[in-house]
């Protein structure tokens, strides 16, 4: 009999006053009763709507049904046939817009928390199997990946299930991309990405760090070093800045700066020789889920104001709910339909203050969303000695300007076929945030995984 | 892991190291820059690409001991390895069709003048060195320069060699004198490119530099190197080192380099305490 309850098994968490003053993760994982008993709130339908909602396609009724068999291993083994990397994506995918937005019980009600039984088979495979996973036969071709990231791990990860030889290139002295660099600790623990990563490795993935590809090495030279195929995902790129006066004040930060100093370099420990701004007020321009990762860093770090400036409405913002309100209880402060017209700075020039003006809706534009209109004359200025600039990147130039025949659309991003990741030249894949800007991990997951199918078929009928 | 290949103390604040780094040597040019991470606790620091040796695979880096990093690295012997070191990035510097260039360095950033020199020299252009320096101990690269230069011109603060005075005022002399230069290229302190260039821009001769930002990720991620060229944010690490001198804002600049001045300061007496106390309790 499977358990009507209308809501989810709440997530167990740290409290917020207290979570606020440290990197610890927020969550702290259900316990295997609580799994159990949100595992038996799936109705194991026969079409599975769920899986349809899934990137990478996980046999979600599947591994739930294992859960409630209590074969918390069998469930793990389920899962990792479609994900390369299950415990980050059960923390970081917005699972209320994909699997869970499909589950039936939803219909009345909260879905099955797809996303927190994801978790907890991942970290239970991670705290109980100590057996690595073997490298498969070998099928003798070889792929080279361009970038750690989560588009590139998951493309490594799937072909070298198939038997390739792969070889992941990274840019920084970590892998990881934007998991090590820009999801913070508190929301994805770094030792588990780097757990994840030991898995590809010991499946015979190869991983070379301090290579930047289209500048140590160039995408035809790989060619030349025997590689059949390139896979590009080699991330987002250059943050935006908004050009307005006094962003070149010291105390103002992209969120790519502000967050890798504090993820990668680990700013915010004691002994780091990396330093970060000690700011006492901060504002973080933007609503999506990189702002909301800075604003609450900022507050970690002991920042007694944090405000997130966003020009449209607390409905419009990009973030996860969950993010958003996760943000609120630990006091960040959302300043919403207001706009930054310039940062203002002391004699010394770091940052005293962000003068914004307010704003209304309009009528819907482009994107569906109603338009933020300035009300004139509202200008008002906010007493902050940092500025976080979190309004997107623009792509990474370096490959496209050093390899011939790549196609790119108008703002940078590689031209590819969706179904398979296909470049404008051939043995040329790409995916991520390189082909699409800034988006979400489970999408560049899902890419890579695409990708990986795609480059398996085109090296085959060769 | 990248192995120190050899170690030269140039003067004492100043220290050569030749690193072995096949990929990085097989493609860096004169201009472009390394970042590196001394240890596993460490910053990513850039520094510019002093020479190479393609055959050898081994890049040239010369720093001066500012910091804790730089403090870290110079306690590293021949044999040692370093944790990271990645390039060569950055645009190289363009030397091709030039029939007479100034090449102007101060202090430590001769070493980076050098390698332009060289290839400006081997490409058949006339080269005038003009290198400042506070006082004759500090002196770097002087046979090397001499070797790829028509004309090698010393100044010192304190007219300790070569004349009294700054590189602006030797460089005048040269303009007033009657060479015609097709270009200037100036590497050293941000002050002292900015008076470079304030000269230069009243003779009207395109005046490049070098620019060296505080970075973090030096591939075009972090934004922490940009700077205002022309009235548009550039960023160092992709669109640079190298920008047009008359067009940059030296004293924004100057102000984003100062910004962990403090902390650098206490990390640096840390480091250096450091240092003494482990040497003392050998």
């Amino acid at each position: 009999m499977p358990n009507m309850s209308l809501k989810k098994n709440e997530m167990p968490s740290q409290a917020p006053d207290v979570r606020n003053k440290n990197f610890k993760e927020v969550t702290l994982g259900y316990t295997k009763d609580q799994a159990i008993d949100e595992a038996n709130r799936c109705l194991n339908c026969k079409n599975k709507p769920c899986v349809g909602g899934c990137p990478v396609a996980i046999d979600i009724p599947e591994f739930i049904a294992k859960i409630r068999e209590e074969d918390f291993e069998g469930a793990y083994q389920i899962i990792s046939k479609s994900s390369s990397l299950p415990a980050v994506c059960g923390r970081v995918c917005p699972q209320e817009t994909q699997c869970e937005s499909k589950c039936v019980r939803g219909i009345k009600g909260e879905p099955v928390a797809i996303g927190r039984l994801e978790r907890f088979v991942a970290d239970y495979h991670m705290n109980n199997c100590k057996e690595e996973p073997k490298k498969p036969e070998q099928n003798g071709h070889r792929v080279a990946i361009i970038g750690a990231g989560p588009s590139g791990l998951t493309c490594a990860g799937d072909l070298a299930r198939l038997g390739y030889e792969v070889t992941v290139y990274e840019a920084l002295h970590l892998a990881g991309g934007v998991l090590v660099y820009g999801i913070p600790e508190f929301r994805l623990p770094k030792a588990i990405v780097q757990k994840e990563i030991k898995n590809l490795e010991a499946m015979g993935v190869k991983i070379m760090t301090n290579t930047v590809v289209g500048k140590t090495i160039s995408v035809d030279e790989l060619f030349g070093m025997g590689y059949e195929a390139v896979f590009i995902g080699s991330g987002a790129g250059l943050p935006r800045f908004m050009r307005i006066p006094g962003e070149n004040l010291k105390g103002v930060y992209s969120a790519n700066e502000y967050l890798t100093r504090v993820n990668l370099m680990k700013a915010y420990k004691k002994d780091s020789d990396t330093p970060i701004h000690n700011s006492k007020s901060v504002a973080v321009v933007g609503g999506g889920n990189v702002a909301m990762d800075a604003a609450r860093s900022a507050k970690r770090l002991g920042a007694e104001n944090v405000y997130i400036v966003y020009r449209r409405s607390m409905n419009e913002l990009p973030a996860r709910a969950e993010e958003v309100e996760h943000a609120e209880e630990e006091g960040i402060i959302f300043k919403t339909l207001n706009n930054p017209v310039e940062i203002l700075g002391d004699e010394h020039k770091f940052v005293k203050g962000i003068k914004c003006i307010e704003m209304e809706l309009g009528e819907p534009d482009d994107s569906g969303r109603r338009r933020p209109i300035p009300k004139e004359g509202s200008e008002f200025i906010l007493d902050v000695d940092c500025v976080v600039m979190a309004i997107g990147t623009s792509p990474n130039p370096l490959i496209r300007n050093t390899t011939e025949g790549l196609e790119t659309n108008k703002h940078g991003c590689f031209v590819v076929e969706e179904e398979t990741g296909k470049t404008s030249r051939e043995g040329i894949y790409a995916g991520g945030d390189a082909v699409t800007g800034a988006a979400t991990v489970i999408l560049a997951m899902g890419a890579g995984k695409d990708a990986a199918k795609s480059i398996d078929e085109y090296i085959k009928s060769k | 892991m990248y192995k120190i290949i050899k170690k030269k103390e140039l003067n004492p604040t100043v220290t050569l190291m030749e690193i072995d780094a096949p990929l990085v040597a097989k493609k860096a040019e004169p201009g472009q820059f390394i970042i590196l991470r001394v240890d596993d606790e460490g910053e990513r620091i850039p520094l510019t690409v002093a020479d190479f040796d393609r055959e050898a695979g081994t890049v040239t880096i010369i720093f001066q001991i500012v910091g804790s990093t730089t403090e870290k690295l110079n306690h590293l012997n021949e044999s040692d390895e370093i944790k990271d070191f990645v390039g060569p990035l950055g645009v190289p510097t363009h030397t091709e069709g030039f029939k007479k260039v100034a090449v102007v360095g101060g202090g430590v950033g001769c070493a980076i003048a050098y390698p332009v020199a060289k290839k400006l020299h081997n490409s058949g252009c006339e080269v005038h060195s003009v290198v400042g320096f506070r006082n004759k101990d500090l002196f770097i690269l002087e046979d090397e320069f001499k070797a790829v230069s028509d004309k090698y011109v010393v100044m010192t603060d304190d007219g300790s060699k070569g004349e009294k005075g700054l590189v602006t005022d030797a460089l005048k002399k040269l303009i007033e004198s009657g060479e015609k230069y097709d270009e200037v290229i100036a590497i050293g302190p941000l002050v002292m490119m900015k008076f470079v260039c304030r000269l230069t821009k009243e003779y009207d001769i395109k005046t490049m530099v070098s620019m060296n930002p505080i970075m973090i990720d030096g591939t075009g991620m972090c934004g922490g190197c940009r700077l205002t060229v022309g009235g548009e944010t550039k960023f160092a690490c992709v669109d640079g080192p190298d920008f047009d001198g008359h067009l940059v804002d030296f004293d924004e600049a100057i102000e984003r380099s100062n910004m962990y001045k403090d902390f650098e300061r206490q990390r640096y007496d840390e480091t250096c305490n450091l240092f003494k106390n482990m040497e003392r309790s050998v």
